[in-house]
């Protein structure tokens, strides 16, 4: 599933061209909202799986339960710009769900901070 | 609070928000340690390719023969409750990388800053970068066994940081003790809040 084209690299071919085969040497468009901290969610099950790689089901696997870029990018251990660009498609898709960037503030409000004093306090 | 982007009738799902803190500090002042000290999970790795130029994400992506750098960043997280999420970046240890701290800072509800009083000068450039910014901070005095024991005001001094920055002192390795250090910067980010309203 992971496309005919990927036939040519292997081990050897370094760290480099594996990301770069990974999103088939498409380098845009990537989502601007897509921080290291946000939060994405997949949907319960693809609309169409056949038509996604093998990194992007892993990604949908991953993201039953909430994750953030970072985290995704930590466990599929590839580097944050590459799953930067197969989110992308994944939101594209409908996939894969994200907050609306409209609602989140830039900046902590009061609220979110006694929250998050509460949770640290709580630990 | 539980309002998602969905672009399926029926398809809402929770999506928490995130906060962010940042752990700065210079090289081997225990940012890593304090982050495993409070983290949920064990610290996760991940990288970031830059170009040298540092900027351009777009063209980073399968450029063999461009200079690329692999910037290093490890981070914890800790589950306020299912609608909010705190994680917690160390900052990378190569302060050139100046781009990857702006995107560390970006919103976050402040940064540590963790002293070793054997390197004062180390933590000099993690100080500038918050106080430029206008990003709220605090400076937390990791007191490493068998260094000397300085009075906080002493710290204060030699560090030039102004009075209503607090500093307190602190065992990176301890629990509780970065937990005492998660709530102050919590609190002077509240009270700076305030303080503007």
């Amino acid at each position: 599933m992971a496309g005919r084209e990927d036939w040519w690299y292997d081990e050897a071919a370094g760290p480099l061209v594996r990301p770069y085969a990974m999103v088939r040497g498409r380098t845009r468009p990537l989502r601007p909202e897509l921080h290291l901290v946000t939060q994405v969610r997949a949907m319960p099950s693809p609309a169409d799986p056949d038509a996604l790689s093998v990194e992007h089901l892993e990604i949908m696997e991953l993201c039953r339960r909430p994750l953030s870029v970072a985290e995704v990018a930590a466990y599929l251990d590839v580097p944050l710009v590459v799953v930067k660009v197969l989110l992308s498609d994944l939101i594209q898709r409908g996939d894969v769900v994200i907050r609306d960037p409209s609602r989140v503030p830039q900046v902590p409000d009061r609220n979110l901070l006694q929250a998050v004093l509460d949770g640290v306090r709580g630990i | 609070m539980v309002s998602v982007e969905s672009e399926r009738p029926g398809g809402e799902l929770l999506v928490p928000t995130p906060v962010k803190i940042v752990i700065a500090g210079g090289f081997g002042t225990g940012k890593t340690t304090m982050v495993n000290a409070v983290s949920e999970i064990p610290p996760l790795h991940t990288e970031e390719l830059l170009t040298e130029a540092g900027v351009g994400v777009d063209d980073v992506l399968g450029l063999e023969q461009k200079e690329t750098t692999t910037v290093a960043l490890d981070f914890g997280r800790i589950t306020i409750n299912p609608e909010v999420v705190l994680y917690l970046f160390g900052t990378p240890g190569q302060n050139r990388f100046w781009f990857m701290w702006d995107e560390l800072a970006y919103g976050a509800i402040g940064a540590v800053i963790l002293v070793d009083t054997r390197r004062l000068d180390s933590s000099f450039p993690s100080i500038d970068f918050f106080e430029r910014r206008g990003i709220p901070f605090i400076i937390a005095v990791n007191c490493f066994e068998g260094a000397h024991l300085y009075e906080v005001e002493e710290v204060r001094r030699a560090l030039d940081v102004e009075k209503g920055i607090p500093l307190v002192l602190c065992d990176a390795r301890d629990r509780e003790s970065a937990k005492t250090v998660l709530v102050n910067l919590i609190q002077h980010t509240m009270d700076r809040l305030d303080a503007m309203a």
